[in-house]
């Protein structure tokens, strides 16, 4: 086992053990996402998206692999991709900013 | 410059065939070196031969031929990325009138093969291709030809091909790896999507694509990289929408096909470095299900050259039928319906997930 990094790409395709530890839950979970994914009110090719979109937000590396193969085989774009990905670091990068508003709120408060 | 860097220009531009350009690849007998032994030679791929053992299913006959296929040259307009064929516009091979009249003979003698598939290269461009359409088409039989769409548009002597497959009857089998223009021409070349619109569009003007018009015309996705294809009913959705929608383009069913490790798309994944990735991907997904439905149980495939073959990519890897017989002049219906289909790594193609065949997924 490499110790000098936290990241392993070969991890991803070890998910489904994690029932080793802890089956019942990891039944449950893996029971749940495969519904979350499935076409319903939303395509599974809009989940796939907006999965890609979040995978960036959460920054997780597994999740951006997955979803990067994912949304491109059922047919994204790679500007549409790239576009989710704005999508993503624009309500980031808002979600920093507009706490610039309770700054603002703090600092009136004590200001003279 | 020299002569010889003259020579290889046509290599960067990729508008000429793997045989002209003396590529390693365009040789069968590399690929099949590289399909089983790996790129060097220190493949662990499990063999196929065991896979369908695990199921079943080895050695694997056929449950009777009903396809007749037949590969009528190598010559395209085209010269697509992902062709297993090698196929384009330099190359010479095609079938003679007399192993088409060989290929006629054998029809007549054997009813049962209910369908006539032919494909190419663009078969159109062999110029005995309307006649043999026009006696094909004489013995009642369902006849389909896979055209790449932009053969109609090429020159003035193919405008009038929907009118010609709308005469005789002909089921209409299309290329469109997409429904936009960037992964169609990425795939296939500049101006293809474009074209092949305005071919789809002839070809409904004729009435093809209407239910009830008698008139079938299907359409093919290739997954444009080294990835599996989504589910083809989802596909299938899609494509309709996006083709209506955008062009007012009707067609009858989506066959989602596998591309297979073979040429031009052999030499796509070893460049890319996507070949053992994509392999343990197609290895992974072995479905047992689609194993058992896979093409080569039901159809024989015959050359330009009048060899037979299990299929039109065992045909390209140089791997005839495992009966003495192996030419379409000493035709062994018998002998070759109670053959041993002969298999090697690339058929993980055709068992992978929803399974592949010239008809789109099996299960």
């Amino acid at each position: 086992m490499n110790e000098n990094h936290y990241y392993n790409a070969e991890d991803l395709q070890k998910f489904g053990s994690i029932g080793e530890f802890q089956q019942p839950l990891a039944e449950k979970f893996f029971g749940w996402y495969g519904e979350v994914f499935k076409d319903s009110e939303l395509s599974a090719r809009e989940k796939s998206l907006i999965a890609l979109a979040v995978a960036h937000a959460v920054q997780c590396p597994y999740c951006i692999d997955a979803y990067s193969s994912d949304a491109f085989e059922k047919g994204w774009s790679e500007a549409q991709m790239m576009e989710a990905v704005h999508v993503a670091a624009a309500i980031k990068g808002g979600a920093a900013l507009v706490h610039g508003v309770q700054m603002m709120n703090k600092v009136k408060e004590i200001a003279m | 410059m020299t002569n010889e860097n003259k020579a290889v220009l046509p290599l960067q531009n990729e508008k000429v065939s793997m045989q002209y350009r003396h590529h390693k690849l365009a040789e069968a007998a590399v690929q099949r070196e590289i399909l089983e032994h790996g790129r060097n030679g220190s493949d662990t791929m499990v063999p196929f031969q065991q896979k369908l053992s695990e199921s079943g299913l080895y050695p694997l006959h056929p449950t009777g031929i009903q396809i007749f296929q037949l590969n009528v040259g190598k010559v395209c307009n085209q010269v697509c990325r992902h062709c297993h064929v090698d196929a384009g516009p330099d190359r010479r091979e095609v079938m003679s009138r007399d192993t088409m009249r060989q290929c006629l003979a054998v029809l007549q003698q054997h009813p049962e093969f209910s369908v006539v598939d032919i494909t190419g290269g663009a078969p159109e461009m062999n110029p005995h291709f309307r006649w043999f359409v026009e006696e094909v088409s004489k013995l009642n039989r369902k006849v389909m030809v896979r055209c790449n769409l932009t053969i109609i548009l090429a020159n003035k002597s193919y405008h009038d091909l929907p009118q010609f497959y709308k005469e005789h009857g002909v089921e209409v089998v299309s290329s469109l790896p997409f429904y936009t223009q960037d992964r169609t021409d990425r795939q296939r070349g500049e101006g293809v999507f474009e074209d092949s619109i305005k071919a789809l569009q002839w070809l409904n003007d004729v009435g093809y694509g209407y239910e009830n018009s008698g008139l079938v015309l299907n359409l093919v996705f290739n997954p444009a990289g080294a990835f599996l294809s989504p589910p083809q009913a989802q596909l299938e959705r899609e494509y309709r929408k996006a083709l209506l929608d955008n062009y007012g383009i009707r067609f009858n069913a989506l066959f989602a096909i596998t591309n297979l490790p073979i040429s031009r798309y052999l030499d796509y994944l070893l460049q890319s470095g996507n070949y053992e990735k994509y392999m343990d991907k197609l290895v992974k997904a072995f479905n047992p299900v689609a194993a058992a439905g896979v093409m080569c149980r039901n159809t024989i495939s015959v050359g330009w050259d009048g060899f037979l073959y299990d299929c039109d990519f065992n045909q390209m890897l140089d791997l005839k039928v495992s009966t003495a017989a192996k030419h379409i002049s000493s035709f062994d219906a018998m002998a070759l319906n109670s053959r041993e289909i002969v298999v090697c790594q690339h058929c993980y193609g055709c068992t992978a997930g929803a399974g592949s065949s010239c008809g789109g997924a099996v299960t």
